[in-house]
């Protein structure tokens, strides 16, 4: 494949690079930063990614809303191609819900933290560990 | 009633999970009775159902009636009947066994206790028994989240384990999220019995080798397989000890247990074995984690951390025995897995008992202790044996089928890992008897009240209620060991794919 053959699929696939970027962000930040706080703003940043993704590949370029307007009765054809794909969206929903949860968790282990070292950066705390 | 079993499993502890909660601002002697309620029910309906699905074979239940691929299906077969019921007895009797731990350590925090705990078994057991993959994921989020917290519980740098725990864990479990998307972008569907077939056509598609190996990485996170295992030692050692003896033997056996399930009945071994060929290579990877697990283990100086390290190694064990690509390697990682349920559980529940009396697991709190707990130690010793592999024990047979798989597969590096392993425990656990059957009792360590008995040491055990339940836990050892037998042949066999294998 030569170059010409990548640009249509990194133009058309954006999305895709999109969610890996981001995740890839999170990923650094949870890795490399030395605030506690940091490291759980990364985590977030990772977690939205992945619904990112989700929201994306139920998406569909001419569509609307997965809701029949005066469809009730069999008469009403519906056409799948017409509505966006509402099963990845509701999962998303569930998923939110989760890294909120996560995300509570999180900042309530930093807050025990901070309690007991008086500091939320990594090395500071782990220094104090060492000492006795 | 007993046709309801699949959904009383995870919603009888869920409902409790609640009433507990409720009941700590109440009335909080009743948090205790209702959270025993609660797994009570799931332990009975988790037991019903093995025997159902060892009488009638596999059991379907449509939850709210919706049929299969747009509703929730929970599936049950005789592998994961076996592992519901694992988890519920181990749940329960932990229980039965820690409340008193946690009355003396957590007096003012029992409610919350009790709601994480029965919560985090809600987790697992709906993790085990669901078809759906989406709904895995949220009931491992849900296990995990209450881990997170039961384990920042714990004294110390317990928070900060935690945490990293956190971090980790939430990387994993994303893994595994992307990997079901992938899933889904190609299929259409998150059932996995119908993932199962609609897959098949697809197997040379790079998406479904990607959201394989996504899911695949995801759970060895979760799992603590050994490049990834950095957060366990740390979370289960410093974790109270109810908790560890709750989380220790359950949370990487349901993760190994969802590998396999996601191995033998979603990707199907066709897929597995012919289009990844990344087997080999796998079985290498456990060689490195049994081996860096037991030296690991051998650098420790305190017996809950041997013991995490301890877990490390047969993670590997289990993950290599079900890549090894053959029946009896596979047959050997399940077997193993039920058998390590029952051996971790018994080892981490004598340390708690241990922590219990002495305040203290490093190796110095030990010494003397066979004169002063001879039945938490001898208990101990049981499990050792197991972990060993000495029969009759349960430990010997699964290594020994596992051993039997790498010669068949002609692994001679697994078989060599799993004999240096055996040794290294044996070096592990007499260094760790031999201090506490030899040495004096340490007189006056500082660790409380126990310290300054004369030599002439009385026996100070712990509680009954912990100690029934840990004398089950080491006669549970033999017991299993013995049936491996019908176990082999009523549990797994059935479950074993037909074909390549």
């Amino acid at each position: 494949m030569d170059m010409a053959q990548y640009i249509p699929l990194l133009l058309t696939k954006y999305n895709y690079w999109v969610y890996i970027t981001l995740m890839m962000i999170g990923l650094w930040a949870m890795i490399a930063k030395n605030n506690l706080v940091k490291k759980i703003i990364g985590m977030s940043i990772f977690q939205t990614a992945i619904i990112l993704f989700y929201v994306s590949m139920g998406a569909k370029y001419g569509a609307t809303i997965p809701i029949i307007e005066h469809g009730h009765g069999a008469e009403a054809a519906v056409q799948a191609a017409d509505y966006i794909n509402p099963l990845p969206h509701v999962l998303m929903l569930t998923a939110i819900v989760v890294s909120v949860a996560t995300l509570g968790v999180a900042l309530a282990l930093s807050i025990r933290i901070h309690r007991r070292h008086r500091t939320l950066e990594e090395d500071g705390i782990l220094d104090q560990l060492r000492e006795p | 009633m007993s046709e309801h079993f699949p959904a009383l499993l995870v919603t009888a502890p869920l409902l409790s999970a609640l009433l507990v909660s409720i009941a700590s601002w109440l009335r909080p002697k009743l948090c205790l009775p209702l959270a025993l309620l609660g797994l009570g029910v799931a332990t009975l309906a988790a037991t019903g159902l093995l025997a159902r699905v060892l009488l009638e074979g596999p059991i379907g239940y449509r939850l709210g009636g919706w049929d299969p691929p747009w509703g929730i299906y929970y599936y049950l077969d005789t592998l994961n009947a076996v592992v519901a019921a694992a988890v519920a007895w181990v749940a329960l009797v932990n229980l039965a066994a820690a409340h008193r731990a946690i009355q003396a350590d957590y007096a003012d925090k029992q409610g919350p206790f009790y709601t994480l705990y029965v919560l985090a078994v809600t987790g697992l057991l709906g993790m085990v028994a669901t078809g759906d993959a989406f709904n895995l994921y949220v009931l491992l989020e849900i296990s995990s989240l209450t881990g997170y917290a039961l384990i920042g519980l714990g004294p110390g740098r317990a928070p900060l384990s935690s945490l990293n725990y956190l971090f980790l864990g939430t990387i994993g479990a994303s893994f595994y999220l992307l990997g079901v998307g992938y899933l889904y972008i190609v299929t259409g569907s998150l059932n996995m019995g119908d993932l199962a077939h609609l897959l098949k056509p697809l197997y040379g598609s790079l998406a479904v080798t990607t959201a394989f190996s996504l899911i695949v990485v995801g759970l060895w996170v979760k799992m603590a397989f050994f490049p990834v295992h950095a957060w366990l030692p740390n979370a289960y050692s410093q974790a109270p000890g109810p908790a560890a003896s709750l989380l220790a033997p359950l949370m990487t056996k349901v993760m190994v247990y969802v590998m396999i399930r996601m191995m033998l009945s979603v990707f199907t071994v066709d897929f597995v074995g012919t289009q990844l060929l990344l087997q080999h290579a796998v079985v290498w990877l456990a060689v490195i984690a049994i081996v860096a697990g037991a030296l690991f283990a051998l650098a420790q100086r305190d017996l809950k951390r041997m013991l995490a390290y301890i877990v490390v190694s047969e993670v590997g064990y289990m993950v290599g025995g079900a890549w090894l690509g053959n029946r009896i390697g596979m047959t050997g990682a399940v077997l193993h897995l039920i058998n390590d349920v029952v051996m971790t559980f018994c080892v981490f529940l004598a340390a708690g008992c241990i922590f219990h009396k002495i305040r203290g697991t490093a190796f110095e709190d030990l010494q003397g202790l066979f004169k002063k707990m001879p039945w938490t130690m001898a208990a101990l010793a049981a499990g050792a044996l197991a972990i060993i592999g000495v029969p009759p024990t349960c430990g010997f047979f699964s290594k020994w089928y596992l051993i039997r798989g790498a010669l068949e597969a002609g692994h001679w590096g697994f078989v060599c890992a799993l004999l240096f392993s055996s040794l290294v425990a044996v070096v592990l656990f007499f260094r760790l008897f031999e201090i506490a059957l030899f040495e004096p009792l340490a007189e006056g360590h500082g660790h409380g009240e126990h310290g300054s008995h004369a030599p002439a040491v009385a026996v100070a055990e712990a509680p009954l209620s912990m100690l029934l339940p840990l004398m089950a836990a080491a006669l549970g050892l033999v017991a299993l060991g013995l049936a491996t037998g019908p176990v082999v042949k009523y549990i797994i066999a059935p479950v074993m794919p037909t074909g390549l294998w």
